[in-house]
């Protein structure tokens, strides 16, 4: 988790990670963004998130990201 | 049968009646025979198209349901997509293209690739997929809507509620207000504009972003309006374009059902595909950080190649797709630089920076929208570049078609529109108050009756998204 919120917190150091919870509702995060984000988890975790898992309720939390790498890395 | 005929607000209102009068499990069927006579009315020629898009997605998301084998269901979806996009592209290079067919193409698209994801459940009924294709509110100019927004609504039974089809005949009737009195009316003088220089020129952009506004945002208030009366809500189109401060931002507010089309079906598969991820990795090594932004340049290439060819197959519509993806990207990449000047000017915390951001952004995005107008690219950037040579007037104000009464109503006209806004608000009031309502609905008859702008037989001009 840490790791993934340093990668976050390089794309935006303005925002706290650990509270923020609506990052795509409230327009935080941009579709740049989330591309940039998938090709960092890549190298970071070496997975690679599909075109159907970016939608917003994977990308609003650092919590929901991180569930997510975990769920496409258990399978 | 135009949105803003009499014969199609008799159409739409028997519709109605007929809708709430029989049992709800039957009234999807009157909204299919609704769609299927409303489109027949635009020229029975065009049904083969329609059908055809409504049987090649039907049978290739039942295909893909029954497959577990990826490939199998890959090659339903190519075969499908190929065979879709193909026929958009032949008409689109024939000059000859059927009511709405860009965007009943682009909606039922979107639910094959729902169903190949797995995100939409395949339908079973012919029937109840061809409404979903050919839902006459929205078919000749867009929402374009998700299967998993629409579909549950057109099948579930709506009782009749007076104050939503109250609202719907209200933002109906706003959206013809726009269409006929303030798009139709300033139509002559950018047409006269296209041949000036200059000052003129710039005068175009801006009478063309009035025009082109009154005229999309007006038919999709008609759209959602009518829906509205049978009790189903399509997704916003706009929210407030004009007040943007940057072009990502704009294309947020603007034709917003297009460009989430084009964010989930274009730009996401094409920065996260295999070949991208490679190519990206590859260049990494090389160059760390263009490597990194690699998938978005590229991905943001394509679909705005994409939107500019949707838009038309002529050059200036790709010449128009790549300069809004030009100024996006430049504007990304120059992000760390205004963060630095900022920092050390502080201009975002004076009050008239907000202004200043968002009149910059409104002047921008008129000077590429006038693309549109210009099918000889070179056209176009002669008088883009006529900006940059001592201006002059070639072009009097009287020699464009407008009197001084048209000036007057447009400009009452357009207050009104930014003033007013999206309505919302206004019709939450308006509704505690009958005596109020009934009083501003008749008056905003009486100018849409008045000072609307009719052809011969007073017939209206067609929308301009009618054309995609």
């Amino acid at each position: 988790m840490q790791k993934l919120l340093t990668i976050l917190q390089d794309l935006h150091p303005e925002v706290e990670f650990e509270t923020a919870d609506h990052l795509i509702d409230d327009g935080i995060l941009d579709s740049f963004d989330i591309v940039t984000l998938v090709a960092e988890i890549d190298d970071a975790y070496g997975v690679a998130v599909p075109a159907q898992e970016l939608m917003p309720e994977n990308f609003n939390s650092a919590g929901a990201l991180y569930a997510l790498i975990q769920r496409l890395r258990d399978e | 049968m135009r949105f803003t005929s009499l014969t199609f607000g008799l159409f739409a209102g028997a519709l109605l009646f007929l809708y709430y009068r029989v049992p709800g499990r039957a009234q999807w069927a009157v909204l299919l025979l609704g769609s299927l006579v409303f489109y027949l009315s635009a020229g029975a020629e065009y049904l083969p198209f329609l059908l055809l898009a409504a049987a090649t997605t039907f049978f290739a998301a039942r295909f893909m349901a029954k497959r577990t084998e990826k490939a199998a269901k890959r090659r339903a979806l190519l075969l499908c997509l190929l065979a879709d996009f193909g026929l958009l592209a032949v008409c689109k290079c024939a000059g000859y293209l059927p009511m709405g067919i860009s965007f009943y193409l682009f909606q039922s698209a979107g639910y094959v690739i729902d169903v190949y994801r797995g995100t939409a459940k395949a339908e079973g009924n012919f029937l109840r997929h061809a409404l979903f294709v050919s839902y006459f509110p929205q078919l000749v100019q867009g929402p374009i809507s998700r299967h998993g927004q629409l579909e549950p609504q057109l099948f579930h039974s709506h009782e009749y509620d007076p104050k939503e089809v109250s609202f719907g005949i209200q933002r109906m009737l706003w959206g013809a207000f726009k269409k006929l009195v303030i798009a139709d009316r300033v139509a002559p003088a950018v047409v006269a504009l296209k041949e000036c220089r200059g000052l003129g020129f710039l005068l175009l952009t801006v009478l063309y972003a009035v025009q082109i506004y009154a005229d999309f945002t007006g038919g999709i208030d008609i759209a959602l309006g009518l829906s509205r009366c049978f009790g189903i809500t399509l997704p916003e189109n706009f929210r407030s374009p004009f007040r943007a401060k940057n072009t990502a931002e704009y294309w947020r507010r603007w034709h917003i059902t297009l460009g989430e089309w084009m964010k989930d079906y274009i730009f996401y598969p094409v920065s996260v595909s295999a070949p991208m991820r490679r190519l990206s990795k590859a260049a990494r090594k090389r160059w760390p950080k263009f490597g990194k932004r690699l998938p978005v340049y590229a991905a943001s290439f394509a679909t705005w190649f994409v939107t500019g060819i949707w838009h038309g197959v002529t050059p200036n519509f790709l010449v128009w797709g790549l300069l809004n993806c030009a100024v996006i990207v430049i504007s990304e990449e120059l992000t760390p630089l205004y963060k630095k000047f900022h920092s050390r000017f502080r201009l975002k915390e004076k009050k008239w920076y907000g202004g200043f951001e968002i009149t910059r952004m409104f002047l921008l995005m008129n000077l590429i929208r006038a693309c549109d107008l210009f099918p000889n690219v070179g056209d176009y950037f002669r008088r883009l570049g006529s900006l940059f040579t001592p201006w002059t007037w070639e072009c009097a104000l009287p020699d464009l078609g407008l009197t001084g009464l048209d000036w007057a109503i447009l400009a009452l006209g357009v207050a009104l529109m930014l003033g007013l806004g999206q309505l919302r608000d206004i019709q939450e009031t308006l509704w505690q108050r009958p005596a109020l309502r009934y009083c501003l609905l008749f008056l905003l008859f009486l100018a849409v009756l008045l000072l609307g702008k009719y052809g011969v037989g007073y017939d209206a001009a067609a929308f301009i998204y009618n054309q995609f």
